[in-house]
């Protein structure tokens, strides 16, 4: 069998970027051809991940341990859960899907556009599957390099303080990380993820390394109150990269909260649950409310992306609250795998509405609601895309926000009904602004002549949209394959975060 | 009486001397058209000494001239690494001096004349050869600032050079007389580095030891441009002819680093409590200033000044770990910091053409559409200079943080980590000008086509990404040179 499935997929897509960086300067074709080769090969043997993962056999699997530094012993190490499988196949998948949406819009240098986004592909690859704590660190600051070029280069108006913000923001959280980390060596010896979760430690050492670990996660997640970075960089970034920001971006943070807060820090994550459980309501609640009245399209998908995310912190600190205080695992799983469930959802619905805010853009050149009404009528089918994943973001039955967002309430109520009243305020003000916003968007005359202009969905951007929508669809109708595949690692966490280490 | 088997283990220092007076007589004698010889010349010497000091690694340690001068494997690894940054240096700075008319023999000589000073301070066993390469390295960098000797920019820096760095030499050299005759009262007096060690603990005037360290710590201070230390270096490396700042930047830090290890470690090394605090607060106080201050600055050379400072705080956090991990934090640190400075500042002389300094930073507004290789390199210069990771700046600045923290400072650790976001912006800056700017009329143009300075600035600036994903060897050289 061959043992480093994970290793080709990191390193496939990075260094694939120097062929296409190579042919790009004279032959932007070639580029955009080879990269779309890269991210397709990714995927397929992606898909390997699932014929290899045995959702039945061991947590985690397929690991590679290689010595990197052994005079400090940080392994280049990896090894997949369900969780990361599900996460990496989202990941490749939308890879080829934000080299399709840019095929034609980026005209600027594509090949070094197209190389960010294979680095960017390989990088976050990397982060889904690191066991060592020091190798997912340089993952996760490492992507930020791709991301600050791709906003800065291709960006909007003000593109360079939105990505200045982005990058420092950002950096500022993990930097906190990084000192826990370099404390916990000190106890440990080692970075491996498993020897660290296993080390025992006092209640003050978790308290202070909880919060170093939170400030991070948090900010990339973003919750509220740090999440101001990620409208301006949404407003400003390209359509592609504002696809891999809210669809796998932001999903770094609720992973590095997985694998590093629940089983290292478990004592202090129970006893400060409460203030996640309430930032994660502000979320839901009061960013919903701010998304209601934006007049930016992608403002509005950006900030219903802090609120939607908000669910997903909600049902990871949840499933604290429910093991400990009633040791009810059944419920906490319920909620966990809600949360892995909307992770993924949202990726593909927030990647969706950027994509069509995208396809919209590129044709009129605005993003302000004011300036469209009755897109319907120009672009009939590209209004039934539209139309789909605006009810997949308010969470209608049938579609993949419903499946995530229904667990997590459910196992919210257990806990106290209270919570589960403040989440479901979700449901309608979710509807409230993303209705509102098809109404004035698509419904209505066509009243702006940019409107009266829109030419009707290519081929090209339907097949995006397309795969978009089967990962919607797929994931609303039928959730149980997925859920199965995340079991086991949803299992394992629950287990880690049930130890009492004090 | 000198051995034969003194000789040798000097063999190294001694052929650079030798050589370099060698090639002053040559370029004295020497056709005009045959000049552009020298250049090589001075480049073979210096592989040929990095060879010597490879082939010659003695085991373990070895001291000649009565323990004057020792021989282990720190001062190999810093010579190797000030020689190779130096001879960057020649290959960089080539078409500059070309263009500026500075390419006469004195260049070289008094490069080399330098490098031999950093190969005396980092291989010191008494504080009289330490005080002598010091000397050597400064004066000679106080012409090499002053080589475009017709303008008053280098003037002005070399006359401000001079005169702090003879006050700070002063300072040394006051705390060096304390500290011997503290090492007197209460037991033998020595100059002898390994021997004041064991001898410091038994001084019957600890106030005079104290007061001795604490000059003695200004002096080290003041080489590594440690804030409030600090005020020459900007100006310095303003005025000095692009050439020389990017010597200053590298091998004279590196030496920095020798004599702060030599002086701190070797000499003081069992009274690390009482300067371990210095240091700290020393680090603290450069980490803010330097971060700080550089955001404001325009100028690329002043801004890499500031950074300078700022580096040479996390340098600080290893040594004043005060342990062997400590010191082989700062070495790898210094090392690193070498590369780093020299690919950047590669970079701008690679863009620098005759009446175009490429000095401002909005110089380099658009490279990126101009010279897109040469942007990438800078990028990469940057990025590890901020201290992203994967680049090598990264694990430096880990390796350091580590180092604070085991040393028992995590207050020092946390100062660290929170100036490096602060000090993040600048480099971003940079980084944006280059890549999100349109170029501008009267910006840099294309890099030099000299093809000796392409390829090695491409392999500096890589190996920044190369030893950023495979840093465990130099790691390990480092550790095993102190033991650790």
């Amino acid at each position: 069998m061959f043992n480093h499935l994970l290793s080709l997929l990191i390193w496939l897509p990075i260094v694939g970027a120097v062929p296409v960086l190579i042919a790009g300067s004279r032959h932007p074709m070639a580029a955009r051809v080879l990269a779309l080769l890269v991210t397709v090969v990714t995927f397929l043997i992606s898909l390997d991940l699932l014929v290899q993962y045995d959702p039945n056999g061991a947590v985690m699997q397929l690991a590679e341990t290689h010595r990197w530094i052994a005079y400090w012993g940080i392994h280049f190490s990896l090894a997949v859960d369900g969780i990361s499988v599900a996460l990496i196949l989202m990941t490749t998948f939308v890879g080829i899907l934000v080299i399709g949406g840019a095929w034609k819009v980026i005209q600027n240098r594509p090949h070094q556009y197209m190389a960010c986004m294979l680095v960017l592909e390989g990088l976050l690859v990397g982060v889904f599957c690191a066991t060592d704590a020091l190798l997912f660190y340089a993952f996760f600051e490492a992507v930020l390099i791709p991301m600050f070029i791709l906003i800065g280069m291709w960006g909007g108006p003000r593109r360079v303080y939105a990505t200045l913000k982005l990058f420092i923001y950002t950096f500022t959280g993990s930097v906190f990380m990084l000192i826990a980390l370099l404390y916990l060596y000190q106890q440990a010896h080692t970075f491996d993820l498993a020897t660290l979760a296993a080390l025992p430690l006092t209640m003050r050492e978790q308290t202070w390394v909880f919060f170093a670990f939170l400030f991070a996660f948090a900010i990339k997640v973003p919750m509220v109150p740090v999440h101001t970075w990620l409208p301006d960089a949404h407003v400003e970034a390209p359509t592609g990269g504002s696809v891999w920001l809210a669809a796998v971006m932001l999903k770094i943070g609720t992973y590095g909260m997985l694998r590093f807060i629940l089983p290292i820090t478990p004592d202090a994550g129970a006893h400060y649950a409460w203030i996640v459980i309430v930032l994660s309501l502000v979320a839901i609640v009061y960013i919903g409310y701010v998304a209601l009245v934006q007049e930016d399209m992608k403002k509005l998908v950006a900030y219903s992306s802090v609120a939607h995310m908000g669910f997903v912190t909600l049902g990871i600190f949840i499933a604290f609250m429910l093991v400990r205080q009633s040791s009810d695992l059944d419920v906490a799983t319920l909620g966990l795998q809600g949360a892995m469930v909307q992770m993924i959802s949202h990726g593909f619905v927030s990647g969706a509405m950027f994509t069509c805010i995208g396809v919209m853009y590129d044709r009129t050149h605005t993003r302000q609601i004011k300036d469209y009404g009755g897109v319907i009528n120009m672009m009939p089918w590209f209004g039934f895309f539209y139309v789909l994943f605006a009810m997949a973001n308010t969470g209608l039955p049938g579609t993949s926000g419903f499946v995530g967002e229904f667990m997590v309430i459910l196992a919210s109520f257990t806990a106290s009904p209270w919570i589960a009243i403040f989440a479901t305020f979700t449901l309608i003000i979710g509807a409230g602004y993303t209705l509102w916003l098809v109404k004035r968007v698509l419904w209505g005359a066509v009243v702006t002549e940019q409107v009266a202009k829109m030419k009707p969905l290519e081929a090209r951007e339907a097949w995006v949209l397309i795969g978009f929508a089967l990962g919607v669809m797929a994931i609303g109708v039928w959730p149980q394959p997925l859920i199965h595949l995340m079991d086991s690692g949803v299992a394992h966490l629950l287990q880690q975060l049930a130890v009492q280490k004090v | 009486m000198p051995t034969l088997n003194d000789v040798l283990i000097m063999l190294p220092e001694l052929y650079v001397v030798t050589a370099t007076c060698f090639l002053f007589m040559l370029d004295a004698f020497m056709k005009p058209a045959q000049r552009p010889l020298l250049h090589w010349l001075a480049i073979g010497v210096l592989l040929v000494a990095i060879f010597m000091v490879v082939a010659g690694q003695p085991e373990g340690t070895v001291t000649a001239f009565g323990g004057m001068f020792v021989r282990d494997q720190v001062a190999e690894i810093i010579k190797v690494f000030a020689l190779a940054t130096t001879a960057m240096v020649f290959v960089y700075g080539r078409p500059y001096l070309i263009d500026r008319g500075l390419r006469g023999g004195e260049f070289y000589t008094l490069m080399l004349f330098a490098v031999v000073g950093i190969m005396l301070v980092v291989s010191a066993g008494n504080l009289l050869t330490l005080y002598l390469g010091l000397e050597l390295l400064a004066l000679s960098s106080y012409a090499l600032v002053a080589l475009n000797r017709d303008q008053k920019l280098p003037a002005e820096a070399a006359i401000k050079f001079f005169v702090l760095s003879a006050l700070a030499s002063g300072m040394l050299l006051y705390g060096m007389s304390m500290v011997y005759g503290a090492s007197g009262m209460g037991g033998e007096a020595t100059l002898g580095l390994a021997q004041l060690n064991q001898v410091l603990g038994y001084t019957t005037a600890p106030k005079l030891l104290q007061f001795g360290m604490i000059f003695m710590i200004v002096g080290v201070a003041f080489e590594l441009g440690i804030a409030p230390f600090h005020m020459w270096l900007p100006d310095v490396y303003h005025g000095a002819p692009s050439p020389v700042t990017t010597f200053i930047s590298a091998g004279s830090k590196l030496a920095a680093f020798g004599l702060a290890y030599r002086l701190l470690a070797t000499g003081m090394g069992d009274l690390g409590e009482q300067w371990r605090l210095i240091l700290a607060v020393l680090a603290t106080a450069s980490l803010v200033i330097g971060n700080l201050v550089a955001i404001v600055q325009t100028n690329f050379k002043r801004m890499m000044a500031y950074s300078t400072i700022s580096h040479m705080g996390y340098l600080l956090l290893g040594l004043s770990a005060g342990n062997p991990e400590g010191y082989a934090a700062a070495m790898f640190y210094a090392i690193c910091y070498a590369l780093m400075a020299v690919a950047a500042f590669g970079v701008m002389l690679a863009l620098s053409r005759a009446g175009f300094e490429c000095e401002e930073i909005s110089d380099f507004k658009g490279l990126n559409q101009k010279a897109p290789w040469m942007a990438f390199l800078m990028l990469l210069a940057m990025f590890s200079l901020a201290g992203v990771p994967p680049l090598f700046g990264f694990w430096a600045k880990v390796m350091v943080l580590e180092a604070a923290i085991h040393g028992g400072m995590l207050w020092l650790a946390i100062v660290g980590i929170v100036t490096a976001f602060i000090g993040l912006y600048y480099y971003l800056y940079v980084i944006k000008v280059m890549y999100f700017d349109q170029p501008e009329e009267g910006g840099a143009v294309a890099a030099k086509p000299d093809r000796s300075l392409r390829v090695v600035l491409s392999a500096n600036a890589l190996s920044l990404l190369v030893l950023g994903v495979w840093w465990g060897p130099l790691l390990g050289w480092c550790k095993r040179a102190f033991g650790a």
